[in-house]
């Protein structure tokens, strides 16, 4: 016996160890799940660590109302498959309720007006951790981010005042109102997922394997043609095309963007993640492109 | 493929951003929109040159004012290896983002610029390396390029930093001649240094052996949660959820249970992927003890014959990381383990300029960023280990009972006089 470990072993072990100390340590967790590729992985790793149990809290999506539909088809399969309750927190009805107020112009999306229903859903459920996806390795603002990440009564997040976080010591101490947002995923990448749901056979919506797809450009962005995004009129460089592409991040539809590929399997992706000279956000996420700083202030005022 | 995790010191003079960005983007880690970004915000500043830190100083305040604030965690992979860094800024919280990035690390990369030799910063850097226990240690003299690649001036820092180093605990060290910013030595060897017959750092960091590095010897089982199912399926399923901290755990083995002093026999190791017939550190598994036991979170499994330290008072090196003074009355919460206790500062016995490893036993207590050897009593006692013989038994965090922010860390010393 060697008694070593791959990294897909010890990130795995260290998941597995954050997920049983929220266990341990909190009353009401719930797990972010939209249906995407690290929410399954995290679930994945959730159905491993409360083991023989099964996963004891509700699952939580917060729906911008803007949907792939493998996607939500996915995400319904596989909370029924676990048994698990699964809370939807509708952007759209916070809408029509007159809570939010939608962006208006070409460029407009929900993914801000997110951070209502989700501080909204955390209160009235009184969840005082809530599990998400997030990875260091997306964003310049996460890398700095706790593995379990104190958020005030106001859901805020103060960059700044975070505590130190040493060891595989994790303080999830606060006051009633507060709650903490924990990554189990933070030291993954985009590869070690794909190389992990690979190894462990992970089922994921097919849209996010190569497929054929009518398509148009909106900066160098690849957009489908499709009930959220269609090509302006009168723009002469939004001309749809058929094109084979998948996706690399599933979030709201209308800023999600394709990537041209013919990877069909997680061994495929797992070659063009190794070789790729764009990051995951870069590629694929509009929201992320308007400031430099477009992250870290979202998630100052709670988002995930 | 393995993982390695490392610690970067050293302030944006030393070049250590210039380093991380080289070795992030030669290794293909950082793509070409993030390039493109920094590029953008670099020129939209006004810089001459591209600022490579822009790519780990992620927040608002820290691009504003052209400082690393927090520990970034950088990451990138080579066909052998996984890498974890844990980039700690040199100027701002020094000690305490240094201690942070340590703790984790298995190597330390320590950058000292050529023209300027060893400075306070280094042996600073080093110290704490030795105190948190990172068990190899590169000093990479960057900027060799303005030093015309001289060999002896390579050689006259080597050696001032062994002199140093022979009063540290160090067990492995390594110099590299390196530029940054030419990429001299870094990823490949370089043919300006034909005198230096070592490895690139990127090929050091690729086969330091840091397999032995884990403590496989002292069984420590701290148990997470103890599992108890109540379904159909697993009816008189009772387990013990839980992290190997240090050792190996078979099926059969005869165990001990701390506090409760019980013996008995492992049953089965479970997981959710099926029983394992052995468990080792760093693995997360489901054990399963032979007979009723009362064992609950914060328990410790270990052996008979072989037993951590049970105790209530103890004496541990300190980092205070708060703003407040750590003296000699104060009560404060721990987490040591999977077990929270209480405790009281006995006595702050002396603090230690980490500079010049001066032992100010005058000292009234511990400020921000300080670090002493302290005494403490524990509400309950502790079941550990010596933090240099084992870091998951040794370590502990301080937390602050009215603002719950986590205060201090801590690193225990071998109980006695």
């Amino acid at each position: 016996m060697t008694y070593t470990m791959s990294h897909l072993d010890a990130l795995e072990a260290e998941s597995v160890h954050v997920v049983r100390e929220v266990l341990a340590e909190f009353e009401r967790p719930a797990l972010l799940f939209s249906g995407g590729k690290d929410s399954a992985v995290l679930l994945h790793l959730a159905t491993k660590a409360c083991w023989p149990q099964p996963v004891p809290f509700p699952l939580l999506h917060v729906d911008t109302g803007h949907n792939f539909p493998e996607v939500l088809a996915f995400r319904d399969a596989r909370a029924e498959e676990l048994g698990v309750r699964l809370l939807v927190a509708s952007v759209q009805e916070a809408i029509d309720r007159g809570e939010v107020v939608e962006d208006a112009g070409p460029g407009a999306t929900r993914n801000r007006l997110q951070t209502h229903s989700l501080l909204q859903a955390i209160e009235h459920h009184r969840f005082d951790a809530v599990f998400g996806g997030g990875r260091r390795d997306e964003e310049k603002s996460r890398a700095k981010e706790r593995v379990f990440s104190h958020r005030d009564e106001f859901g805020q997040w103060d960059p700044r005042g975070q505590r130190p976080e040493l060891w595989s010591l994790y303080n999830g101490r606060h006051r009633r109102g507060e709650h903490f947002r924990v990554f189990p995923l933070s030291n993954w990448t985009e590869l070690d997922v794909w190389q992990y749901i690979e190894r462990e056979s992970l089922t994921l919506p097919s849209i996010y394997y190569a497929h054929r797809r009518e398509v148009f450009r909106r900066g160098s962005m690849l957009l489908a043609v499709g009930p959220h995004t269609r090509p302006r009129d009168g723009v002469a460089d939004e001309e749809p095309f058929v094109a084979t592409v998948r996706y690399r991040t599933v979030g709201d539809a209308t800023c999600t963007a394709a990537v041209e590929s013919v990877a069909s399997t997680p061994e495929e992706i797992v070659a063009e993640t190794a070789v790729t000279r764009i990051s995951e956000r870069g590629a694929t996420r509009a929201d992320d492109r308007f400031s430099e700083a477009a992250m870290e202030d979202r998630k100052r005022e709670g988002y995930f | 493929m393995e993982m390695l995790r490392f610690a970067t010191a050293g302030s944006v003079d030393d070049g250590k951003s210039t380093l991380i960005g080289r070795l992030l983007y030669d290794s293909k880690a950082v793509y070409e929109d993030q390039i493109e970004s920094v590029e953008r915000t670099s020129r939209d500043r006004g810089d001459d040159y591209v600022d490579l830190a822009l790519l780990t100083d992620g927040l608002r305040a820290e691009r504003e004012q052209g400082i690393t604030i927090d520990v970034a965690y950088r990451y990138f992979a080579t066909p052998r290896r996984k890498f974890i860094v844990a980039d700690t800024p040199g100027h701002v919280q020094h000690t305490r983002n240094m201690v942070t990035g340590c703790s984790t690390a298995d190597l330390v990369l320590v950058l000292v610029d050529a023209r300027a030799g060893i400075t306070e910063q280094t042996r600073r850097h080093a110290f704490i390396a030795s105190l948190l226990r990172t068990a190899h240690l590169v000093i990479c003299v960057n900027k060799m390029d303005l030093v015309d690649y001289s060999q002896q001036r390579f050689e006259e820092i080597s050696e001032e930093f062994r002199d140093f180093a022979a009063r540290l605990e160090i067990p492995d060290l390594a110099f590299v001649p390196i530029s940054a910013l030419k990429g001299d030595n870094v990823v490949e060897r370089s043919g300006e240094m034909p005198w230096y017959q070592g490895a690139s750092l990127l090929h050091h960091l690729e086969h330091v052996h840091i397999a032995s590095d884990r403590n496989l010897i002292d069984l420590r089982f701290p148990v997470q949660r103890v599992v108890r199912p109540r379904s159909v399926e697993h009816r008189d399923f009772r387990g013990y959820a839980g992290q190997v901290a240090s050792g190996v755990i078979g099926v059969g083995d005869e165990v001990l249970v701390l506090p409760s002093g019980f013996t008995t026999s492992v049953e089965a190791i479970e997981t959710y992927d099926g029983e394992v017939e052995e468990a080792y550190a760093p693995m997360s598994v489901v054990v399963r003890l032979a007979g009723e036991l009362d064992v609950s979170r914060g328990d410790m499994i270990c052996r008979a014959r072989n037993q951590p330290t049970t105790g209530q008072d103890v004496s541990a090196m300190v980092c205070w990381m708060s703003d407040g003074v750590l003296r000699t009355g104060a009560k404060l919460a721990m987490k040591h383990t999977t077990r929270w206790a209480r405790v009281l500062v006995r006595d702050v016995h002396y603090r230690l300029d980490v500079n010049t490893l001066h032992r100010d036993r005058e000292a009234e207590g511990l400020g921000l960023n300080e670090i002493g050897r302290v005494e403490l009593r524990t509400t309950s006692p502790l079941f550990y280990d010596e933090y240099r013989r084992n870091k998951a038994t040794g370590s502990f965090i301080l937390v602050d009972e009215v603002t719950n922010v986590t205060v201090g860390a801590g690193m225990l010393l071998r109980p006695g006089p």
